[in-house]
């Protein structure tokens, strides 16, 4: 899994410009991520790919598509300092999974790593250096698992358990 | 003792005792917001649910501000479908471009009665959070969410730590609630509220007429914040009068006894006119600090779009032509900002100063339509947000700045402070 490098304070404007937000499709969207500053993003991305950033990752708008954007892009996981709530919680409820660790100054552009989420382990190949990273908390890791809020809310009849 | 935060969400949440930061936990929301660009991938969620229980069709609130009039035949057909869904659920609450009560989302949630204080509102637009000047809990969300909350009338929730921000003073001539956020902003940076809640007090609030107490909690997101909360006042009573839709109840911290995470205290007399430069809100100066050219001269949005602003604007354009280097556009918030502004004389002045005015929309702001900027344009705008490409070309600037920096901008061609421009006329 290849690393997408991108700094601080990443906003969703970055991520997904907002002329494109004219559909919510994940794999139309996609061609536009980070189409004004990295417009190679959509072209050379592969399946399974990781994005990797400083603090607050997704800052800005509540827009959704920025979290499908990725999905749509294969991208696998987003490794961040720290998330924008709206962001994180987008991302969660759409089954975009995220891991908040503090490794922005060991991984490079370009590094290929392999993340074990039962473990919380981050193994980058290149560099041959392992990092631990915590779990999200006990109901997010649930939502993930289960793919996200529309799945979970199927799963467990939500409202019937009121 | 509790927050204002930490109250409401507990009581949405039926919970008698204590709620802690932190705590997950599972509340009841009194209004759902949509707009035309998330507006349809949350019905598009819902539908794919498939519950069996009616929809909450009553929380609903669906507006068209984004990309209205339509820009392109993409967002007409996103308009159309949106419009459609609307329809086929019956939809009471839809608000349509023109008709009464339109406008700007925030704005209509705020005169159309649906923010009071004590609620607990989501909307998918991360401005959401400008009803906590009313003394509510309001947030941004996503599409999903937006579906989940359609679906089930309740959503997840953190329960946020909470910040105080206290603010005594007089305020300086010119100095207006958007440059109190940028200061705070500019003071504890973009991430300095990250994943916590805001309160505001002081008797610089206190003092504040409401316009500029929204313009406070509407940016409250900008420093990474859930909610931007104002205990509510008189000021906010009278507003709701005859306006709000049901009943509402006050919530209140309980003074210092209340569990502020961290508390922040700023002298508000020392503020003067402040400037965001690119490409953060964080990146803030004096206005008086800055020599920058500008081709153009934005006054509205959710943030600064409301009658007290035009006629901050209209002051200082009243009698005046608009630099012939620099763009001047105009955009009420909604419909009724609009016709107060006509009806108090403040469009003739604007198109008289030979400003571009036109009726509401988002469309600049996020550089959709309706003054979107070409390379190495520089535009003074009074919306919230200035990163990168975010009003059009990614090599465009955005500089935020309060309605009577930007009008002042627009006459002398470069931005500056309005008191400077007073100084020498």
């Amino acid at each position: 899994m290849r690393i997408w490098k991108f700094g601080h304070n990443v906003d969703t404007d970055q991520i997904i410009p907002a002329e494109y937000l004219t559909t919510g499709n994940a794999k139309k969207l996609a061609t536009h991520a980070f189409a004004k500053v990295r417009p190679e993003f959509s072209e050379e991305v592969k399946e399974g790919d990781v994005v990797m950033a400083g603090e607050n990752f997704g800052c800005g708008s509540s827009r959704e598509h920025a979290p499908r954007a990725l999905l749509g892009a294969g991208i696998s996981c987003v490794i961040a300092r720290s998330f924008a709530r709206i962001f994180f919680r987008n991302s969660i409820n759409i089954g975009l999974h995220l891991i908040e660790a503090d490794v922005f100054d060991r991984v490079e552009e370009g590094d290929e790593i392999e993340i074990s989420f039962e473990v919380g382990m981050i193994r980058n190949n290149t560099k041959k250096e392992e990092y631990k990273f915590k779990p999200l908390p006990e109901f997010m890791q649930k939502l993930l698992d289960s793919g996200g809020l529309i799945p979970y809310i199927k799963k467990q009849k939500w409202e019937l358990n009121k | 003792m509790p927050t204002i935060a930490e109250k409401i969400l507990s009581e949405k949440a039926g919970k008698e005792e204590k709620v802690e930061a932190g705590e997950i936990l599972e509340c009841e929301v009194d209004y759902i917001m949509v707009n035309d660009i998330t507006g349809v991938p949350a019905f598009e969620v819902f539908e794919e649910l498939k519950l069996d229980e009616p929809m909450r069709k009553e929380l609903m609130v669906v507006i068209q501000d984004h990309y209205v009039p339509n820009k392109d035949v993409d967002s007409a057909e996103q308009a159309k479908a949106l419009r459609d869904y609307a329809q086929r659920y019956g939809i009471a609450n839809y608000y349509e471009i023109g008709k009464e009560g339109s406008g700007i989302c925030h704005q209509v949630m705020i005169e159309e009665g649906f923010a009071a204080p004590g609620r607990l509102i989501i909307g998918a637009d991360s401005h959401t959070c400008s009803y906590g000047a009313l003394g509510a809990f309001s947030t941004g969300i996503g599409s999903t969410e937006a579906a989940a909350a359609l679906a089930t009338g309740r959503l997840w929730f953190k329960v946020p730590a909470t910040q105080k921000f206290v603010l005594d003073g007089e305020l300086k001539r010119y100095v207006m609630g958007k440059d109190i956020i940028l200061h705070i902003i500019g003071d504890i940076g973009v991430s300095g509220s990250l994943y916590k809640s805001q309160e505001f007090y002081g008797t610089t609030i206190r003092n504040m007429c409401l316009s500029d107490r929204i313009t406070i909690s509407n940016m409250a997101v900008e420093a990474g914040a859930k909610a931007g909360i104002i205990p509510p006042d008189e000021k906010v009573f009278e507003l709701l009068r005859g306006r709000v839709r049901g009943d509402y109840k006050a919530v209140y911290a309980d003074g210092n006894e209340s569990e502020y995470e961290e508390v922040f205290e700023y002298n508000a007399s020392e503020i003067v006119p402040t400037v965001a430069k690119p490409f953060s809100p964080e990146n803030t100066v004096p206005a008086s600090e800055l020599d920058v050219p500008i081709d153009q001269a934005y006054l509205g949005s959710c943030t600064n779009g409301r009658i007290e602003d035009l006629r901050i604007a209209a002051e200082l354009l009243k009698g005046k032509k608009i630099s012939r280097e620099v763009r001047m556009i105009v955009i009420p918030a909604s419909k009724r900002v609009f016709e107060h502004a006509l009806e108090e004389g403040l469009i003739k002045i604007f198109l008289e100063a030979d400003a571009f005015v036109c009726g509401p929309t988002c469309g600049a702001c996020l550089g959709g339509h309706m003054g979107v900027l070409a390379s190495g344009e520089r535009c003074i705008s009074t919306t919230n947000r200035n990163f990168i490409g975010r009003m059009g070309h990614k090599d465009s600037e955005v500089y935020l700045a309060n309605p009577a920096v930007v009008a002042a901008s627009a006459l002398e061609g470069r931005i500056i402070d309005p008191t400077e421009l007073e100084l020498w006329r």
